[in-house]
């Protein structure tokens, strides 16, 4: 047992509290920031398992994928946060109506 | 001549070109309108080159770079990705003929060049055959998605694409995440290798877990559907119109390619639940529409419903329930587009869309009022047209298959959708003071929805073409065929 | 309230079932790393990361890049924030800017080089640059308006650009699409990476101000 999974563990451990984040909490900044925090859980996981073998070099391809997730990730997030000011300008709320969620 | 078009990679073209389209209406907003029609016209075009190609190839796999899988990305088509490219092509089509009477000049410059964007996201998705680049097809398609409801003004638009926005991402996370455990299990992203090397493990089950669950978020499957009618109904009507057409089957094929591909779950208990979500889909979402006092919303909900038709395949696993849930994608896409459009064209009209006030519009409007009719054909299944022949394929398939019991759940399903058709159809026929309300309708705006209307009822007299082309490469292995 | 009682021990379990997942995961008989170990010398850059991003996968970035752009069209749609007031800058912005912004760009240009051989690459420029044009929009720089129509866009498309144009041309020479001969692997990556890089700090940047230039002054 290495580092590595140690690494990958809290990949996944940050994964379900961002989960948890984005259900519990009611503010719009507070919910990007969740899923920001999620897609950084799953950046790890695929970091860390690419370093399993120690002998060999790590697998670049998850990293490769990582840094795609990560301008797919900004480039959502940019997106989320100007939506999020115009719905607080046209509804004076930084939470999405209950409507319809469970 | 064949040798040229022969020659062509029309699989690539499919996915440079709405691209290259999307660039140049972002730089030359002037003539976006044409740049965009256009491009429409020529991915219809390619479309039929691939067709072709595939007709006489059959299944079609492209090693972009020339490295191949499981170095590189390939691009893969055969029956399933075709037909579904055919779909998007024509009722993207209809969908720009739409769009050029709909939007002002200045929400015209925003919702070309994002549109075609969304129609290149669409055709790489359905032709990609790795699954992290799927992951960045999906992206792209979401973000698109979402920008495009955001067009439309007013708090509840904006609070809906935010709430879609959120769904996407989050949805996108978990399939990502799969992605992550079945690559570091097997090696490869590429979906055909996976096929040969995937064996059960935990891995795998994690990831089927993960990946259906992600990709069932943004399918709207019940009970994930809650974020469906909002977003659908308070979208421009174009916009309404490709995202229940198209785009929420865009993430219903992955899954379908990855069921058929990479997981061997046909027959488990896992696709008995799938079913049993589809059936509570129909039904829930057949009240609901019954429910609603506003058109465009009663037409969001029967997507819900429409779309769990779409599952009860999962349970049967036969090739011919399989082509029964395409063959209810291909008709749902017509005759959803061509509803939400008759919809759209009464809105814009009388300025609401509430249904017990219809009939005073809908007496101006001949035409919208026979598209509209003739979509509800398809949607209550009624013969003849594409919808009682995809409920006929399944019915079929589930009394062959021994589980005669989806066959009540369609045969409800139908009847629910009769009863909210006739309610929008009673309301509009009731005789009314026809309001002399100003305002006129450009032709091509009527003419777009009473054209893809048209096809998916015709879609019930020529079913040998459409299943001719689900048969190319056989996506559904050469099991049990009816 | 009543819906943390379930979810509680729901997320717990996940956590825990995706945790077992992860300590049981089998390492892949065929692993990709031995076969891009073969392939690096005709990718033309010896850092692998950017070879299978830039060549290997290079498709991905593409359509990456299209996201980029997509995510600036929503943000323009959306129209900005109408009174959205600026501040003046302040003595310490202001002067640590001025002295920041060309160290950005040069460091920029660095890293943008040596991705094809060490750590870095055309992201980690695109994003210095992007810095950079945040510091500068919030110095209260604004983009000419001469330049805010076409040229502007013409910056914004020009990674996407590049890669198609790349691509096609490619195609039509006779190989494949995204085939890069081996021996100008470098030069197309390097020049297919310097436009992605203009384009992904110019969408940071024009991110981060919000609204449309020139539009929003009417």
């Amino acid at each position: 047992m290495s580092y590595v999974y140690l690494y990958a563990l809290l990949g996944v451990s940050l994964f379900v509290l961002g989960l948890n984040a984005l259900i519990v909490h009611a503010h719009l900044l507070r919910k990007i920031l969740a899923v920001n925090v999620m897609s950084t859980g799953v950046f790890l996981v695929l970091v860390a398992l690419s370093s399993r073998n120690e002998e060999v070099l790590p697998d670049p391809v998850p990293h490769a994928m990582v840094i795609t997730g990560i301008v797919v990730s900004v480039s959502a997030t940019a997106l989320a946060l100007i939506l999020m000011l115009k719905v607080n300008r046209a509804t004076g709320k930084n939470e999405l109506p209950d409507r319809g969620r469970d | 001549m064949e040798l040229i078009l022969g020659d062509v990679p029309w699989i690539v073209v499919l996915i440079i070109l709405p691209l290259t389209g999307g660039m140049a209406c972002f730089l030359f907003p002037a003539i976006s309108k044409s740049l965009g029609l256009l491009t429409s016209l020529a991915v219809v075009a390619c479309v039929w080159g691939l067709g072709w190609q595939l007709e006489e190839e059959g299944a079609q796999r492209y090693a972009i770079g020339g490295w191949g899988a499981p170095l590189g990305i390939d691009l893969y088509a055969d029956g399933l990705s075709l037909l579904m490219l055919v779909v998007a092509a024509l009722v993207g089509l209809g969908i720009s003929v739409y769009s050029c009477g709909y939007f002002s000049p200045d929400k015209a410059n925003h919702f070309w060049p994002l549109w075609l964007f969304l129609c290149g996201a669409l055709n790489a998705l359905f032709l990609s055959s790795d699954i992290f680049n799927l992951y960045v097809t999906l992206e792209l398609l979401g973000l698109t998605a979402v920008a495009l409801v955001a067009l439309a003004d007013g708090a509840e638009a904006l609070t809906s694409a935010m709430r879609y926005l959120l769904i996407s991402l989050l949805g996108s996370l978990f399939y990502l995440l799969g992605v992550a455990f079945l690559y570091h299990s097997f090696g490869s992203l590429d979906i055909a290798i996976l096929a040969q090397r995937a064996e059960p493990s935990p891995a795998v089950w994690a990831a089927v877990g993960l990946i259906s669950t992600g990709l069932l978020l943004k399918t709207a499957l019940f009970p994930m559907h809650f974020w469906l009618p909002a977003a659908h109904a308070c979208a421009p009507t174009p916009v309404s119109a490709l995202l229940s057409a198209l785009v929420v089957k865009a993430s219903f094929y992955i899954l379908l390619r990855m069921w058929l591909e990479i997981f061997p779950m046909v027959g488990t208990s896992f696709a008995q639940l799938l079913g049993l979500l589809g059936a509570a889909a129909v039904l829930w979402g057949g009240i609901q529409a019954l429910r609603q006092t506003r058109l465009k919303l009663l037409i969001a909900y029967s997507t819900v419903s429409q779309l769990g038709y779409l599952f009860l395949a999962f349970p049967l696993g036969t090739s011919l329930a399989w082509k029964g849930a395409l063959y209810m994608l291909l008709s749902h896409a017509m005759a959803k587009a061509a509803m939400f459009m008759a919809a759209g064209n009464i809105l814009v009209l009388g300025g609401h869309d509430r249904i017990a006030e219809l009939s005073s519009i809908t007496q101006r409007l001949p035409l919208t009022l026979t598209a509209f009719t003739l979509a509800g054909i398809s949607i209550m299944g009624l013969p003849p047209s594409g919808g009682f022949i995809a409920k006929w394929l399944l019915l079929q398939a589930s009394i062959e298959s021994g589980q005669w019991w989806w066959g009540i759940i369609l045969i409800l399903g139908g009847l629910l959708a009769a009863a909210y058709v006739f309610k929008v159809i009673g309301h509009v026929f009731t005789q009314d003071e026809p309001t002399r309300q100003a305002g006129t309708l450009p032709t091509t705006m009527e003419w777009s929805a009473l054209v893809l209307a048209l096809v998916a009822v015709l879609l019930g007299l020529f079913t040998s073409w459409p299943l001719a082309i689900m048969e190319i490469g056989s996506p559904f292995g050469t099991g049990h065929s009816g | 309230m009543e819906r943390s009682r379930w979810l509680l021990p729901l997320l717990l379990m996940l956590c825990l079932g995706l945790g077992y997942t992860v300590l049981s995961m089998p390492e892949p008989v065929e692993g990709l790393p031995e076969m891009l170990v073969d392939n690096m010398e005709v990718a033309g850059v010896s850092n692998p990361v950017t070879a299978v991003l830039l060549n290997f996968r290079g498709y991905d970035t593409l359509l990456e890049m299209g996201v980029l752009l997509v995510a600036l069209l929503g943000v323009w749609s959306l129209g900005g924030i109408p009174d959205y007031r600026e501040s003046s800058p302040g003595l310490v912005l202001d002067i640590m800017s001025r002295q920041l912004v060309p160290v950005l760009i040069l460091v920029a240009g660095y890293l943008l080089w040596v991705g094809a051989d060490a750590p870095g690459g055309a992201f980690q420029a695109g994003s210095l640059l992007g810095a950079a044009g945040v510091l500068l929009l919030l110095c209260g720089w604004r983009i000419g308006n001469r330049c805010s129509g076409l040229p502007l866009r013409f910056l914004l498309i020009l990674g996407l650009g590049m890669f198609v144009v790349a691509g096609t041309g490619l195609l039509l020479i006779g190989g494949e699409f995204l085939q890069y001969p081996s021996p100008v692997a470098r030069e197309l990556i390097l020049m297919i990476e310097a436009a992605a890089t203009l384009s992904i700090g110019a969408t940071l940047a024009a991110m981060f101000l919000g609204s449309l230039p020139g539009g929003a002054d009417k």
